[in-house]
């Protein structure tokens, strides 16, 4: 299952703090995460605050990543610019790729159109995720984070994580 | 009695080794200015997220206590982060807020914290205990009921509204306020 070895990459690439907000395109993600509690997946209230818990517990020597709808981004987008990004605290974004194509619901349907631009403007690098390059994906961005010490996002389409 | 004063008093009386986390704007501010040390962090931007970064480090850190230097106008920017401390229930998460019914850092205009008791919210989200300090009456006792008892906790501190005169900015770079935090808390171990 893809979501699972998804996970195990996170986990072999250093990750050990996981939080979000869920989204259907990685539910597969979300439904392991919360049945295992050796992940201690901290379900946020919202985007900026799962953010803000993965600020804090890299402020305590995890390595966190985030779930988030891109839907979330917009809610993110402060803490990503005044927290994450001027405190140096390296952060792995999984945002799912709602409104991709101009095909879904309306309320995706804008955000989903500039999302790669918008991350652009924010100065995220990102990837998009695939089945066949997953882990390379996962490494490349790593160590671009690593080397940074910046947020960097993992775009995730409808499909492999569902 | 001043946010100033009210923060320097929770400052000498954290427990030893606690991380301390302050949000933006004149507290954290006060705390640089009246207790600097490594072990504190200074949120100076993110308004609102002060309580979910001291909650990420507290879960992380369990064996040390951690304690949120809040504003109401923090406080009621990401409620919902209150409930997210209730049901993480991290017995050493301590949450304290400097109440003045205002936002002080941009000039004192109201808040709702007068017709929301916080400290009210925080108990009906599941809390393990929350208690308010009303202007006037004495700090000390409070503090040390709070400390000596398992969190998650709050102490409302009912404060005046007003800025202390010529209380000075915090002058380290975010990346060294968060580099020094994280070896205070033991967080470059064995290395960063």
């Amino acid at each position: 299952m893809l979501s699972q070895r998804f996970l195990d990459v996170l986990e072999t690439n250093g990750y050990d703090f996981f939080t979000g907000v869920p989204c259907s395109l990685f539910e597969g993600v979300t439904r392991i995460l919360d049945a295992e509690p050796r992940y201690g997946y901290v379900s946020a209230v919202r985007e900026d605050a799962a953010l803000g818990l993965a600020a804090g517990a890299f402020l305590g020597g995890r390595q966190p990543v985030v779930f988030m709808q891109n839907s979330g981004l917009g809610v993110g987008v402060n803490a990503l610019v005044s927290l994450h990004q001027i405190y140096d605290i390296p952060t792995l974004i999984v945002v799912s790729w709602r409104g991709q194509d101009g095909r879904d619901a309306p309320e995706h349907l804008i955000m989903g159109a500039v999302m790669e631009d918008f991350l652009r403007l924010l100065g995220i690098p990102f990837r998009h995720l695939a089945a066949a390059t997953l882990t390379d994906d996962v490494a490349a961005l790593t160590a671009t984070m690593r080397e940074t010490r910046k947020p960097v996002a993992l775009v995730v389409p409808k499909g492999p994580l569902q | 009695m001043t946010r100033a004063d009210a923060v320097a008093r929770v400052a000498a009386a954290l427990p030893p080794r606690a991380l301390a986390i302050a949000c933006n704007g004149m507290i954290g501010r006060e705390l640089y200015t009246h207790g600097d040390a490594p072990s504190r962090f200074y949120m100076i931007g993110s308004m609102g997220l002060a309580s979910s970064i001291g909650l990420g480090l507290a879960l992380v850190r369990p064996s040390r206590t951690v304690v949120v230097f809040d504003g109401d106008g923090n406080v009621l920017m990401n409620m919902g982060a209150l409930g997210s401390v209730a049901a993480a229930g991290a017995a050493n998460f301590y949450h304290v807020v400097f109440d003045n019914a205002a936002h002080g850092s941009t000039g004192d205009q109201r808040t709702i914290s007068d017709r929301v008791p916080l400290d009210r919210v925080a108990a009906a989200a599941g809390y393990r205990s929350a208690a308010r300090v009303r202007a006037g009456e004495p700090l000390d006792a409070p503090l040390a009921v709070l400390f000596a008892s398992p969190g998650p906790s709050m102490l409302l501190v009912e404060v005046e509204r007003g800025n202390q005169p010529g209380i000075g900015r915090v002058e380290l770079e975010p990346r060294q306020l968060a580099d020094r935090f994280r070896a205070a808390a033991g967080a470059c171990e064995p290395s960063c």
